[in-house]
């Protein structure tokens, strides 16, 4: 029976282990160890989230790179085209220009060609009329010898005259 | 089949020498098995280690008394030896107080005096208690010299053991504040546990069977009881007082369920003590009764005798693994059924359809 029975002595040392153990382990054991593993637990979450945060920046940052490439690369395509179009556009603007040009020579050309010819044929005319005249003259002098004769060649002169 | 019958024999012979130890004893005065594993089980003014020859050797631990006569007394428990007597002090042969120290009144009874000596027991309280307090202040010195490393070897091994008592034991069972709580549960589970583990082990620190002993477990019975009832709720001690049961179960005039609540305040800490007293104390008898056997059958036959020792030694090896499971699942059991009715008094009021 004394098994069940608790001894005072025995109760009295044992509150007092319990108590210091529970004390110093509660003030300087229990607090540290787990506030470490804690710690320690969440500096792990913490790096795990960073280190996921970090590659889905890199992610970002890929695609913005790729964005800006292949924007560049559209850029180029464009400038590129724009050139060639301009070029092209250059090239027969310079060429309406140009047969306008030909065209505006052309005519100056004809006018001046028309004004020249024009006063080739006054000249002529007043050459012919000077001519006819001296010839008149001519004949006249002459005083007329072959009267036959004369009558033919006045006629043919006249011919000329009026033929040209 | 001819040695499966001598194995049921033996047996048989063991069973029947267990149940007749007390009537052998009384014959045979040198060896009395019942007695010896009381002695080891019990409690005792020295530690015993062996006994070389006819002498014992035995560490002699201080007796403090108190008696209103004689005031505080303070001597060697060697003082006490074969019946010696120290200052009207003496070790009681038999009678109530057999094995304790006595002393007479003035009328010539046999009175206990106030007895505060650091038994054996106490001391192995106290060196176990030393031994864990370094154990784990090593652990959280390491723990403050290395921040943010995860520890190896046997540290690696404590904090397995912590973490996993406070996130699978007490976190789910104590509920939201269980932080307020776990150093409490933490301490009571390491203290029960390496003071398990040390009574197993047979030679000089160990081998006290303190948790085997209703005092070491009733006193954390009774802590664990006064805080499950200081931290209780409201709401707790209105399902003591006032329980969601029919009003005439609850009345004063009939209080059967309050007075059945009121009950099991004091019976799960009991049941709590119990436990793990009966636990101990019964592994450390059978291991006893065991290497008992093998001085028991000693005088017989030597065919019996060698048997004997080798069966002994096989259950004696096998209760010592058993007993170690036993010294964790009884630190465990007690931690969790601990922070069971801890949470169970940290009850908030149910929000049900009014």
């Amino acid at each position: 029976m004394s098994l069940l029975v608790p001894e005072t002595g025995l109760l009295f040392w044992m509150l007092l282990a319990f108590g210091v153990v529970f004390f110093v382990l509660a003030k300087y054991g229990w607090p540290v160890i787990v506030g470490m593993v804690e710690k320690r637990s969440d500096f792990i979450n913490e790096s795990v989230r960073v280190a996921e945060e970090a590659k889905l920046q890199l992610d970002n940052i890929k695609a913005t790179s790729d964005a800006i490439i292949n924007e560049a690369r559209q850029k180029q395509m464009e400038i590129l085209q724009q050139a060639a179009e301009m070029k092209e556009k250059m090239i027969e603007d310079a060429k309406t220009k140009a047969a306008a040009e030909a065209e505006k020579i052309i005519e100056s050309a004809r006018i001046s060609i028309q004004k020249e010819k024009n006063e080739a044929m006054k000249d002529v005319r007043s050459q012919v009329v000077s001519l006819s005249l001296d010839i008149a003259e001519k004949v006249v002098r002459q005083k007329l010898s072959d009267q036959k004769e004369q009558v033919t060649l006045i006629e043919k002169l006249m011919d000329e005259v009026s033929i040209s | 089949m001819k040695n499966r019958l001598k194995i049921f024999h033996i047996l048989l012979l063991f069973v029947a020498s267990l149940t007749t130890v007390n009537a052998y004893a009384e014959e045979d005065a040198a060896f009395s098995p019942g007695e010896l594993i009381f002695g080891h089980t019990g409690d005792s003014y020295e530690w015993h280690i062996t006994k070389v020859g006819e002498k014992d050797i035995a560490i002699p631990l201080p007796v403090i008394v108190y008696s209103s006569e004689k005031g505080l007394n303070m001597f060697c428990a060697s003082k006490l030896h074969h019946g010696k007597e120290y200052n009207g002090f003496y070790i009681a042969e038999s009678g109530d107080y057999a094995g304790k120290v006595v002393e007479k009144d003035a009328l010539g009874n046999e009175v206990r005096p106030w007895d505060f000596s650091l038994t054996k027991n106490a001391v192995a309280l106290l060196l176990n208690s030393l031994l864990l307090i370094i154990i784990i202040l090593y652990a959280a010195k390491w723990y403050k010299k290395n921040p943010l490393t995860a520890p190896k070897g046997f540290r690696g091994a404590l904090e397995m053991l912590i973490m996993s008592i406070q996130d699978d034991v007490i976190k789910p069972s104590v509920g939201k504040d269980y932080k307020k709580f776990s150093p409490y549960l933490l301490t009571i589970f390491f203290f029960i546990f390496i003071n398990n583990l040390m009574g197993l082990i047979p030679i000089f620190p160990g081998g006290a069977n303190t948790t085997g002993n209703i005092a070491v477990t009733f006193v954390l019975a009774i802590i664990t009881m006064l805080v499950v009832n200081i931290f209780g709720t409201k709401e707790y001690w209105k399902e003591i007082f006032s329980p969601a049961v029919p009003v005439w179960l609850k009345s004063p005039i009939f209080p059967l369920m309050p007075v059945l609540e009121l009950f099991g305040v004091f019976t799960k800490p009991f049941a709590l003590m119990i436990r793990l007293f009966a636990n101990i104390l019964a592994g450390h008898s059978i291991i006893l009764a065991f290497i008992c056997l093998i001085f028991f059958v000693a005088k017989m036959s030597a065919g019996i005798s060698v048997t004997m020792t080798a069966v002994a030694v096989i259950f004696t090896i096998f209760m010592n693994f058993l007993e170690l499971l036993v010294a964790f699942i009884q630190a465990y059991v007690f931690v969790m059924l601990a922070s069971v009715f801890i949470g169970l008094a940290r009850v908030e009021p149910h929000h049900e359809k009014e």
